[in-house]
């Protein structure tokens, strides 16, 4: 079941299904590796869950965790 | 003056030839551009190349500022500019605007875009985007060793004719490969070689809405070259280059805005409006 990459815990990984974000921002996240069907894992979380670091392509990238709310997974399990 | 001084200058080896000038950046005869996404090697190359010692690292602000150091080359004198470290060229963020701006407007003779060989998928990104500005582009395969400790195989030769660019497999923390990357480069700014860079094909609704752009910018800017990708920017709603169209700061490369260009520059107002 499709969740947000938001809910993921540390270690767990996903592939991207769909972004709801729209203009730059959505632009931004593809050109840093965010597209859908690739494969993410969550690397870090912040203790207040605020950042959120995952490794995507080979490379890890923090996003805000209102970013990571706005990513659809679906869970590896 | 573009002549090699030295008389066996193709038959000797080009690594001797390799003479590093430093600071000396005065009278060159080519332009070069490193690009490339953060730690990719683009500074080990530049610091190979001009003999200086650039230090940077993948913070933001930390290569901000563009170095720029020259070197000699088979009786060719090169400047060579190494860029910030970037994902993308159409973003926000004042790294990329930076490379973007040297791609667009600095007219380079060649673009270099060192890519990280064990990270292709992320790296290619930007050189589609680069190949989307300029046709004058070499692809430097760095950390070629890396990517043999992790059991990968990079298939350089079909690299190149994918991308439609002559892609170099390199070490350039140990030199391999830099004397291939200059005679590559040689042969590209003299046009003893030539590229048909991919390009991505436009959805028809698109294509036809450039078509509609292309000429007010072309009368707008006659002397850019990449009036299609400005177009595209547009459509796509890149803030930074409406901002910098609208308020003419591109005139910066150009000759100050004509009267009768304000038809044009209406025109295009116009079409963004829709």
């Amino acid at each position: 079941m499709p969740i947000t990459l938001a809910e993921l815990d540390r270690g767990q990984r996903a592939h991207i299904v769909e972004l709801r974000l729209h203009g730059l921002e959505r632009r931004r996240l593809m050109d840093l590796g965010f597209t859908p069907g690739t494969e993410v894992e969550v690397a870090m979380k912040a203790a207040s869950g605020d950042p959120i670091a995952f490794v995507v392509r080979n490379t890890q990238i923090a996003l805000r965790k209102q970013q990571a709310e706005n990513i659809i997974v679906e869970p590896i399990s | 003056m573009a002549g090699c001084q030295c008389a066996q200058a193709t038959t000797c080896s080009s690594h001797g030839n390799l003479i590093r000038l430093g600071v000396n950046i005065r009278d060159f005869d080519y332009l070069i551009a490193l690009a490339g996404n953060p730690n990719t090697g683009k500074t080990t190359l530049f610091n190979a190349l001009s003999g200086l010692r650039q230090h940077t690292g993948n913070w933001p602000g930390k290569t901000v500022v563009r170095s720029e150091g020259a070197f000699r080359h088979n009786g060719y004198k090169y400047k060579v500019v190494d860029l910030p470290g970037t994902y993308s060229l159409l973003s926000t963020s004042e790294d990329e605007e930076i490379a973007r701006d040297f791609i667009l407007f600095g007219n380079p003779d060649c673009v270099v875009v060192v890519v990280d060989a064990t990270a292709l998928e992320r790296n290619l990104n930007l050189v589609l985007q680069v190949l989307e500005i300029t046709d004058r582009v070499v692809v430097a395969l760095n950390l070629m060793d890396e990517a043999e400790r992790k059991g990968m195989f990079v298939d350089a030769r079909k690299l190149a004719k994918e991308l439609g660019v002559p892609v170099v497999p390199m070490v350039a923390r140990e030199g391999k490969g830099t004397d291939h990357l200059l005679q590559t480069v040689q042969d590209l700014v003299t046009g003893n070689l030539r590229t048909q860079p991919r390009r991505i094909e436009l959805d028809p609704h698109i294509e036809e809405a450039v078509q509609q752009l292309l000429p007010h910018l072309k009368n707008l800017y006659p002397n850019l070259s990449n009036h299609r990708w400005l177009a595209m920017r547009l459509l796509e709603g890149d803030p930074s280059i409406r901002r910098a169209i609208l308020t003419d700061s591109l005139a910066q490369t150009e000759s100050p805005l004509a009267p009768q260009k304000e038809e044009d520059m209406s025109e295009l107002e116009a079409a963004l409006e829709v």
